[in-house]
């Protein structure tokens, strides 16, 4: 386990190292500057602030600057927000984007599982049908198209919620409705396939054998071990949420860093989406490693280093 | 019992012995594995549903265009924000071009003294929505497609030299692989869009990049389980070259699990090519992809939400077609489930 962790941990690093020169290079690469829209400033203005940002010196030497800021947590400053630094920015919007992700899966995985639970107990009836239906609703159609739809006939035609404003926690049901969609079809699937291997098994028949009441054999024996599988999913699950939440933030003026990210990506503001790209990744790698150990530690019977081999 | 039994005509029961000569015989005719697993998909009533539908908008994507004498990229701005009109429906009170200006609902058509018909309405400049409509879905088909197609063929030969070859070639792509599986979609599509120009063949370059990754590891696991069989050995005995053996005997191998996988590939590709386009990296005006078309729409939702809807609509029933049928596929192509 440990050797396993460590490997998992240096490809960790060398992945983020990557993505980090990567932007680095894409971003030099970059048509367009950040002082474009600044049309006012004489060539010497624009010299001195240039010189002032370091953007004068060679490409590598940059480049290691870059890197080093990056280790030390240094995301640079924007060139649009009053010089905010990057790093103070992101930690003031991830507020809104972490209720908005953690009440979406939250609200995602639990519905999910109820349906999953229903459409396993109740095989093949209106509920299975019903429930199988939603799922693929879910997991087909992207979490933007349910934004809209939800922002017209709740927004706009009920007038229930305001339209692009950001007015406390009110304004983040909506969103967080869209963004749970994806989660309750992926966790209901899963739930169904496992809850129906885990009720024809043996120990589900002693159980029932020994008298056991439904209720019982449902949530005592069954759910328990039709969860544990759910844990592999919550990678994907939280890589579907960032990428929803991009557009999801976008359509419900919501605050965060999502939206943010594509302001920043239409002004060509060069330091923040660097920081973003590189918080994504870290945020992303990182879940995904801790799933990966957590499902290793819960379930003894994955051999994670065995992989394909 | 017995008495009811005697009534029973004699002639209604047959003596049947056991000839031995006809042991051997099959009785079921002999199917190969497409026939059987088309058997098999065409009870998935979902998946045969689906395919029709898919048929259909994909001649639509062709037919659509010709089907109104507008053109999809011509501006009219006289024209412009034109609720949907149709020939007959309009007598029912539905697609009768009346819609909204400022507070009022009046019939826009009357108004400005339009007589030609806008099926689903026209946008802010006056294009016609239908003709756009299928030329936008053609357009995102088109990316879905060809990215697809990328990462089957980028995928498979990766994942076949890894898993044929094997020993330190194998060592070497697979560490590839693992640090560049680290690296978020999301994060690289972006990243990929931006240092490109927008238009089709950058979208599709940005969306395979990384696509092909999750194909190149099914298809060595797929391999690396039947390199080791008797039948390739068998192959290798008889002096059967590694094109011979990759080409004629693992392929025919991988094909059900290469196609189930790219039936799924084609609809993440369809929602990367929307999402991008809706973030504004997408394709320029006047092109139009579903994803562009969804997000003018969305634009003017209070006011034109047609405008939202019929793209919307159409990039819905494109995803859960694939999906559908992907589904379908994947139970079908499963030769566990031979019945």
């Amino acid at each position: 386990m440990a050797k396993y962790i460590t490997k998992r941990v240096v490809y960790m690093f060398i992945s983020l190292f990557l993505i980090a020169s990567l932007t680095f290079v894409l971003m030099k690469l970059l048509p367009g500057s950040p002082l474009a829209s600044a049309e006012k400033l004489s060539i010497e203005q624009r010299e001195v602030i240039y010189e002032k940002y370091g953007l004068n010196d060679p490409i590598p030497v940059q480049y290691i600057r870059y890197m080093g800021n990056l280790a030390k947590g240094d995301f640079g400053i924007s060139f649009q927000y009053k010089n905010a630094d990057v790093m103070t920015l992101i930690l003031k919007k991830l507020e809104y984007s972490v209720i908005l992700g953690a009440q979406a899966i939250v609200f995602g995985t639990v519905i999910g599982i109820v349906l999953g639970m229903i459409a396993a107990l109740k095989q093949n009836t209106i509920w299975d049908y019903g429930s199988t239906i939603i799922a693929i609703l879910g997991i087909s159609i992207p979490s933007f198209v349910f934004a809209v739809l939800l922002q017209f006939i709740f927004a706009v035609e009920l007038e229930w919620f305001d339209v692009g404003l950001w007015n406390g926690w009110k304004s983040s049901i909506l969103p967080s409705i869209a963004l749970a969609m994806g989660p309750i079809a992926i966790a209901a699937r899963f739930i169904r396939t496992e809850m129906i291997e885990v009720l024809g098994t043996d120990y589900i028949l002693l159980a029932k054998a020994k008298g056991a009441n439904w209720f019982e054999i449902a949530f005592k024996h069954a759910f328990r071990n039709a969860l544990i599988p759910l844990i592999t999913v919550l990678g994907p699950l939280a890589a579907g949420l960032l990428t929803g939440s991009l557009v999801v933030e976008q359509i419900f003026a919501i605050p965060g860093i999502g939206e943010q990210f594509v302001k920043s990506i239409n002004s060509n503001d060069y330091a923040i989406i660097m920081g973003t790209t590189m918080f994504f990744s870290v945020f992303l790698i990182v879940i995904i490693l801790i799933v990966d150990i957590l499902y290793g530690i819960i379930d003894p019977r994955i051999r994670l280093s065995g992989g394909s081999k | 019992m017995t008495n009811k039994l005697e009534k029973l005509p004699k002639d209604s029961f047959e003596r049947i012995t056991i000839d031995s000569t006809q042991a051997e015989k099959i009785s079921k005719p002999s199917l190969s594995f497409w026939q059987d697993a088309w058997l098999r998909i065409r009870k998935n009533k979902a998946a045969i549903v689906s395919m029709f539908i898919l048929i259909f908008i994909v001649f639509m994507t062709f037919a659509g265009p010709f089907m109104v004498k507008h053109d999809p990229e011509a501006v009219k701005v006289s024209h412009a924000n034109l609720p949907p009109k149709v020939p007959g429906l309009e007598k029912l009170g539905i697609f009768d071009g009346v819609g909204k200006l400022g507070s009022k609902t009046v019939n826009l058509y009357e108004l400005k003294k339009i007589d030609t018909y806008y099926w689903f309405g026209t946008d802010s400049l006056g294009r016609d929505l239908f003709s756009r409509l299928w030329k936008g879905t053609q357009i995102s088909l088109l990316i879905a497609f060809v990215a697809a197609f990328i990462d089957v063929v980028v995928g498979v030969i990766y994942g076949g030299i890894s898993g044929y070859y094997g020993g330190r070639t194998d060592d070497i792509m697979q560490r590839i692989v693992e640090v560049l599986i680290g690296i978020p979609t999301l994060v690289i599509v972006i990243l990929m869009i931006m240092m490109m120009d927008s238009g089709i063949w950058s979208i599709i370059i940005a969306i395979s990049i990384t696509g092909w990754i999750g194909m190149s590891r099914i298809v060595r696991g797929q391999v690396l389980k039947y390199k080791n069989q008797e039948f390739v050995l068998a192959a290798r005995t008889l002096g059967a070259s590694d094109r011979r053996i990759i080409g004629k005997h693992l392929l025919p191998n991988l094909m059900a699990i290469i196609i189930v996988n790219m039936m799924f590939t084609i609809p993440t590709a369809i929602f990367f090519e929307a999402f991008l386009s809706f973030i504004g990296l997408g394709l320029q005006a006047p092109k139009a992809s579903l994803g562009t078309l969804i997000n003018d729409g969305y634009k003017f939702i209070s006011y034109q939400p047609y405008m939202l809807f019929f793209p919307a609509f159409v990039l819905s029933l494109l995803m859960i077609a694939f999906n559908l049928i992907g589904d379908g596929l994947r139970d079908a192509l499963d030769p566990k489930m031979k019945d």
